[in-house]
């Protein structure tokens, strides 16, 4: 063995410092885009920040606009995204994990699943215009059939044309995706000796997911949620696919309602030439930044609840 | 029916046969073949469990005689692959039938793993896991029923401050008593302990092979280790296993000292294995 030659240990040690301070860099890059991001979109905007700003409609006079109908739309169509992808997505990661036989078909679904989070999200607009909004050209040219009273909260129409229903839809297929991988990944996280011991003592399947692998996998699947509802709120290209409206003036009151939401509002006044408005879409993404993060802190203070027992 | 009475009403506790005497049989298997798609693990195993003894299965790794254990409340059925044929019993009852409750069996068969594999959750709801599957106990009952399985388990004592503590927080010792309690505490017939305590240190092993020791008296135990004194001290009974067949079984006594087979003399002897 005393044949065989060391590596220099100074030559290791330079190597360890130097992949450090590439991790470093990189990191710090990272911080720094951020920063002068919010730094510049603040500076642009904050001045423009005030209760008029939040409780006005859109005007043509930028002093007296506000984004009151995008941030009420923005928070409707998030909450149906919400509502409706984080059950099925969540329920799909469990099937998949927990109850598919392991073969070619269901590697399939899972590639293919992959593969959907990577589609652009103009395409999902697309579906959705074709899928929610016209329900495939059916009724096409013919009012659609309605059913209640236009007025009330539970009012519904078949198709639903492009209300707050299609768009918080459309958006939750945009998210499917990240929500259904990072759950899988959640559960797939959660040690096998679980299950069995959960098996071992009498718990059916059911039992197990629901007592063992769900609770255990949770923080997990949270933070996939927050990710997908970043993203969510973020998009603007599916909610133009749609026809969402450029001007609106008033606040959804049911699901059938118009709307538009915050980055729709931000393109529309970033599209202008007067500064003015540059002001206030900058204003109104860091109305968009504040409704984002209180979503995550939301997601947090329900993870750490969630988690409280076992400390 | 709780946990309880079904403790009381456990007829063989009143009669526990003398060690080395077969006495009342709990699980049976005969001409019994395990396989892993076409891997043939087990090979006409023919063999009586005696209710409340202890069985030690022994032999070297790979001879199937994790196995065989985990034939005995169908956990292999979570295995793609696994099949089996021949006879397997518990008290008369065809354990492989395809009409069997496997929630149920696994309710009369517990199992403790080779790792402690406590849940994320306090000592008290590991404990209650399995009660509460089975049945809708009022919280006094399960409390009782939570005491009485730690105390069976030699734990009590070292939680009963604590039971609302994470379990994940006990030592390596501690923790596999608290599956041994988890196991018990749905009341069941046979316990299966697969290598419990090959992750433990020597003072947390003698603890767990005292308790299995006292447990015997209340339950069928089928112990598979890897420790031949381990084997001769807790065990009334042992079987040989040896690629994929049992080669001898008898009580622990002779079949230290006194093989029939070659090969089972060169193994407890250490020739080989």
């Amino acid at each position: 063995m005393t044949d065989v030659p060391h590596v220099p240990v100074g030559r290791r040690i330079l190597a360890n410092r130097l992949f450090l301070a590439v991790c470093v860099f990189c990191t710090g890059l990272a911080v720094c885009v951020l920063a002068v991001l919010i730094v510049s979109i603040v500076m642009d905007g904050v001045h423009r920040l005030s209760p008029d700003f939040i409780a006005n409609f859109a005007s043509r006079k930028p002093q007296e606009a506000g984004i009151r109908a995008p941030l009420v739309g923005s928070i409707w169509v998030c909450a149906i995204c919400a509502l409706t992808a984080l059950p099925i997505g969540v329920g799909t990661a469990i099937y998949l994990e927990e109850f598919a036989k392991r073969g070619k078909f269901t590697e399939f679904i899972r590639i293919n699943i992959s593969n959907l989070s990577g589609v652009p999200s103009v395409v999902y607009g697309i579906i959705g215009l074709t899928a929610f909004s016209r329900f495939f050209g059916w009724r096409a040219g013919a009012a659609p059939i309605a059913l209640g009273n236009p007025d009330s909260m539970l009012y519904l129409q078949l198709p639903f044309g492009s209300g707050v229903l299609a768009g918080g839809l459309t958006l939750a297929l945009v998210v499917l995706p990240i929500v259904i991988v990072a759950s899988q990944e959640a559960i797939r996280a959660v040690p096998n000796s679980l299950r069995q011991g959960s098996l071992a003592l009498g718990s059916t399947r059911w039992q197990m997911v629901s007592q063992i692998t769900l609770p255990a996998s949770l923080p997990m699947i949270m933070t996939g949620a927050i990710l997908a509802m970043s993203r969510a709120i973020g998009e603007a290209a599916p909610i133009l696919v749609l026809g969402a409206p450029l001007l609106v003036l008033e606040t959804p009151t049911n699901l059938m309602s118009d709307f538009t939401v915050l980055p729709m509002q931000v393109f529309n006044w970033m599209k202008r030439s007067k500064a003015s408005f540059q002001e206030i879409a900058a204003a109104a993404i860091i109305v968009q930044l504040a409704v984002l993060m209180s979503f995550n802190a939301f997601a947090i203070l329900v993870r750490q609840r969630l988690q409280t027992p076992l400390q | 029916m709780t946990m309880m009475s079904s403790m009381q009403t456990n007829p063989a506790s009143a009669t526990a046969a003398p060690p080395g005497d077969a006495g009342p049989i709990s699980i049976r298997a005969a001409a019994f073949d395990g396989f892993y798609g076409a891997f043939q693990a087990l090979k006409g195993i023919s063999l009586d469990i005696p209710r409340n003894q202890v069985t030690a299965f022994i032999g070297p790794s790979g001879c199937g005689k994790s196995t065989f254990l985990r034939w005995m409340n169908r956990m292999n059925d979570t295995i793609p692959g696994a099949r089996a044929s021949g006879t397997l019993t518990l008290d008369g009852e065809d354990i492989l039938a395809r009409s069997l409750d496997v929630v149920d069996l696994r309710r009369r068969v517990g199992m403790v793993f080779q790792r402690p594999n406590p849940f994320p959750k306090s000592i008290f709801d590991n404990v209650a896991f399995g009660p509460r599957l089975h049945w809708r106990h009022s919280r006094a009952d399960l409390e009782d029923l939570v005491e009485q399985s730690l105390r069976s388990a030699a734990l009590w004592n070292e939680v009963k401050d604590r039971l609302h503590a994470s379990a994940l927080g006990l030592s390596g010792g501690q923790q596999q008593r608290l599956c041994i309690a988890r196991a018990i505490a749905g009341g069941p017939e046979v316990l299966l302990m697969d290598e419990p305590c090959s992750a433990l240190d020597p003072k947390s092993t003698a603890s767990v092979e005292e308790l299995i020791r006292q447990l015997r008296t209340a339950y069928t135990i089928v112990i598979v280790t890897h420790n031949m004194q381990q084997a001769s001290r807790v065990s009334d009974r042992t079987a040989f296993f040896f690629e994929g067949s049992l080669i001898e079984s008898g009580p622990t006594e002779t079949l230290f000292t006194n093989p029939k087979s070659k090969q089972t003399e060169d193994y407890v002897t250490g020739r080989f294995g």
